[in-house]
């Protein structure tokens, strides 16, 4: 295995993720949810659901990086790693999947795992294998663009 | 509250280095030349969210919600399954889940603006598909 120590960045994504765990626990003490987007965003489509804590939850989450980047001014680091049918192709298996199968890397991944459920834990070796076999697949298989 | 949520969210995210397609794409290219910081972001969110949701759960109801609502379904079934491995692909292909895609939309608004309603597309499709097979298993 060979580590990439360029764009290794174990404090900031240590940081990181404990802001995001704070923010899971922040949201299910004050208004009792899960903190997963994907659900949070699908639950926008459904009638009956209430609308209004989602959307502001969706919202902070739109603006927080743009709070980062107007108080550092630099930009935020962000490189497509693909483009074309394959790019929104993608973002259609992300949509129904993470529909499908009850929750995404903030879901299943941050909440989840965290209360021990089983079904999450399932769902992250799922999503995990199935996306490091597509990356395997993309760059040193030949198959890919 | 789901406001401060949301954004304490959207910070995590930029911080951690989620917004980055192609760091994503770097730890999940185990194979190859590997960046684990993503590991990192996981290990930070999962603990903090684990030990704090005891404290949390000692309260019998949230600050401003009638009750606690949390997944009680339990058995792993052929959606959790297929849904998730699906995901996986998408996940794989683009670096991107749907947290980051939120993040980056007001970032990256031409780029982004059309992936995030292709994500909400088939949000909508997966979310009736697994209606439907929940409803012919309940048949």
């Amino acid at each position: 295995m060979i580590i990439n120590w360029d764009s290794f960045t174990p404090l900031a994504s240590l940081g990181g993720g404990i802001l995001i765990g704070i923010a899971a626990l922040f949201l299910m003490i004050t208004t009792g949810r899960v903190m997963g987007v994907s659900g949070i965003l699908s639950g926008l489509f459904s009638a009956g659901e209430p609308k209004l804590w989602r959307l502001a939850f969706l919202g902070g989450t739109l603006l927080g990086p743009l709070l980062i980047y107007t108080i550092t001014g630099t930009p935020i680091a962000s490189e497509m790693v693909s483009d074309g049918w394959l790019f929104y192709g993608a973002a259609f298996l992300v949509g129904i999947g993470t529909a499908l199968g009850s929750g995404c890397t903030s879901g299943h991944g941050i909440c989840g795992l965290a209360r021990f459920s089983g079904r999450s834990l399932v769902a992250v070796i799922t999503f995990m294998t199935m996306a490091v076999i597509t990356v395997y697949v993309i760059r040193h298989s030949g198959l890919g663009g | 509250m789901a406001l401060i949520s949301g954004v304490v969210f959207g910070v995590g995210l930029t911080i951690a280095g989620m917004l980055d397609p192609s760091k994503i794409s770097g730890f999940l290219d185990i194979f190859g030349v590997w960046d684990p910081s993503l590991a990192f972001v996981m290990a930070g969110g999962v603990v903090v969210n684990a030990v704090g949701h005891r404290f949390v759960m000692r309260r019998s109801v949230p600050l401003f919600a009638p009750r606690f609502l949390l997944p009680s379904f339990a058995s792993i079934d052929r959606p959790l399954l297929l849904g998730s491995a699906l995901f996986g692909i998408g996940w794989g292909v683009s670096g991107l889940c749907p947290g980051p895609v939120l993040g980056n939309l007001l970032l990256l608004p031409e780029k982004m603006g059309l992936f995030a309603a292709i994500v909400c597309g088939g949000l909508w499709v997966g979310r009736a598909l697994k209606q439907r097979l929940e409803k012919s298993r309940v048949d």
